[in-house]
């Protein structure tokens, strides 16, 4: 039991960072219907951010967070600027190929900027270990700075997307661009703000990941990157609360693969719930199953 | 006074012409029917006035300047606002959070605004709950207002995109078929809203297949077939004239 309990624990905070990723993934699917797939690379730009704020310029946590989100949020801008805007009217296969290609243009620039080495994260947190009901679920700080620092995002995202001006127009745009555009909304203006949003919050998991791990490398994106897509699928491409549980599940799930069965089936795991959850559900876990078009 | 005004406005898709060569103008105050067979190219024009399409050919004049290319958006914010013919509202939105994004067009998004209260956005929150309110109440949809909006009937629905047209105050409003699918009641009410609002200052081009219905509520009369104008004027004059008849009954 107390072993479940901490692994469940530990699932949380991995399936946490998942989830962070997959909103961005899930917000730009919904507005402009791409698979971003450089959006895992964007991650890893969001940590190395950290990790320079805070070895280099020997910030604390929250400044460095804070810059990290900045430097991602137009990173992310600037692709969509420079490598999709082109290609709006173009079609949809050919941003799929160029996201592909900005993803091992962001890779292959890590490794020539940034080094192919594996650099060590400085420790922010101090590492002691909290214990509650009893002992029977141990926390450490990481851990309660991970899943603090993501609820709080849940919550800035909501609010956001469903109370403000321009997470109504997102939705709008999402819906119905043209229907949107008509209503005085400026189209492109809130694709660029989803990528800054989407990415600012992978931002995050990237600093997150570096301060959980202790370390950060050029290719750290593809893996996650990778996992996030699959859970932002699984829990309904473009639905924002899918990607939070579809995270969190996958989170969770691999992590106790490898505490009770064989770790080496961690990776594949995730893959084979997408397949079976695909085959039963094929809009994922909270799509619906046929969206009437308008 | 002209308020809209397109000259020689063309859009080909591939090689046809939805929209041939067509001279149109809206008059400042009037109610403008443009009516004509299935694929006469009203929708079409519509979306060339609105900047969903850029004209082939031809250009399109707001109060005299030059609006031809112009994106959908700063259309909106001109003054011009529309209805569709099938129904396009938001429609997992709530009826209030539908009209306060057609009041976009009046107070935008400006990011700093939409995120904490700034001087300018807390003015333009209060104009537009203003706004709000007088369209619910205006339109009787104010106990629905929290509603979403495909779960409203039919002719509510109809009833809301108008209300999310016109929150903006525009000038010049444009109604695709908005009596498409109304029972004769609801279509009565609908004619007698579309009178209100042209009392309260809009300029209305309704679109209508109906040339019995467009005739007691239009101004003038204009006829569209095959994509080009065939008549231009007074709804008896448009009547009675032998290629309006052709095109409606051949
Ligand atoms: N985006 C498009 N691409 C290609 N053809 C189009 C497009 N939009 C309209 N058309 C064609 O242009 C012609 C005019 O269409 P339009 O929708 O403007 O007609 P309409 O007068 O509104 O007809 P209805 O009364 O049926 O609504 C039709 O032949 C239609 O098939
Ligand atoms: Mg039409």
């Amino acid at each position: 039991m107390q072993q479940f309990l901490q692994q469940m624990v530990n699932g949380l905070s991995l399936g946490s960072i998942y989830a962070l990723i997959a909103l961005g993934y899930t917000m730009v699917y919904g507005i402009i219907r791409l698979i971003n797939f450089a959006h895992g690379d964007i991650y890893m730009l969001g940590a190395f951010a950290g990790f320079f704020a805070i070895s280099a310029f020997h910030l604390s946590f929250i400044p460095s967070l804070i810059i990290s989100m900045a430097i991602c949020a137009l990173a992310g801008m600037l692709i969509k600027r420079v490598a999709y805007k082109p290609l709006r009217t173009a079609p949809r296969i050919s941003m799929l190929i160029t996201a592909i290609g900005v993803s091992l243009f962001l890779e292959n620039g890590g490794l020539m900027v940034f080094s192919p080495s594996i650099r060590t994260f400085p420790t922010v947190f101090p590492v002691k270990t909290f214990s509650f009901f009893g002992g029977l679920v141990k926390l450490t700080v990481k851990d309660i700075v991970v899943l603090t620092v993501m609820i709080v995002m849940l919550i800035l995202l909501q609010y956001l997307v469903y109370r403000t001006k321009i997470g109504k127009a997102m939705r709008a745009v999402s819906f119905d661009k043209d229907a949107a555009s008509l209503m005085g909304v400026d189209v492109d203006t809130t694709i660029s703000y989803t990528f800054a949003i989407g990415s600012a919050l992978a931002a995050v998991a990237g600093v997150l990941v570096g301060i959980y791990y202790n370390s950060v490398w050029p290719l750290m994106g593809i893996m996650p990157g990778l996992k996030a897509f699959i859970a932002a699928v699984l829990g309904g491409i473009g639905i924002i609360p899918g990607a939070v549980l579809g995270g969190l599940l996958i989170g969770v799930t691999e992590t106790l693969v490898a505490g009770y069965g064989n770790s080496l089936y961690r990776d594949g795991v995730a893959f084979a719930i997408l397949i079976i959850v695909l085959l039963l559900r094929p809009s994922g876990l909270l799509g619906k199953n046929q969206r009437e078009k308008v | 006074m002209r308020i809209l005004k397109g000259s020689k406005l063309t859009m080909k898709f591939g090689g046809l012409k939805a929209v041939n060569s067509v001279d149109f103008h809206l008059d400042n105050g009037e109610i403008l029917s443009l009516i004509g067979p299935n694929g006469a190219g009203k929708t079409t024009l519509f979306n060339l006035l609105t900047g969903i399409y850029t004209p082939t050919e031809g250009n399109i004049y707001m109060d005299e300047k030059d609006i031809t290319g112009s994106k959908p958006y700063s259309i909106a914010s001109m003054g011009i606002t529309r209805t569709f013919q099938n129904i396009r509202l938001f429609s997992d939105m709530s009826v209030e959070d539908n009209i306060m994004m057609g009041l976009h067009s009046r107070i935008g998004a400006p990011f700093l605004g939409s995120i904490i209260p700034t001087p300018s956005s807390i003015k333009a929150n209060r104009f537009a709950k203003e706004r709000l309110d007088w369209v619910l109440n205006y339109l009787g949809l104010y106990s629905l207002r929290k509603e979403k909006a495909k779960n409203l009937p039919y002719g509510l629905q109809r009833r809301l995109e108008i209300g999310r047209a016109i929150a903006p105050e525009p000038e010049v409003l444009l109604l695709d078929e908005p009596a498409a699918g109304m029972n004769p009641q609801e279509t009565n009410e609908l004619m007698g809203l579309i009178h209100d609002l042209r009392n309260k200052g809009i300029t209305i081009l309704l679109i209508e297949h109906d040339m019995k219905l467009v005739m007691g509520i239009s101004d003038r009369v204009m006829v569209l077939n095959y994509g080009e104008k065939i008549a231009d004027g007074k709804p008896e004059e448009v009547k009675q004239n032998p290629e309006v008849i052709k095109a409606y009954l051949g």
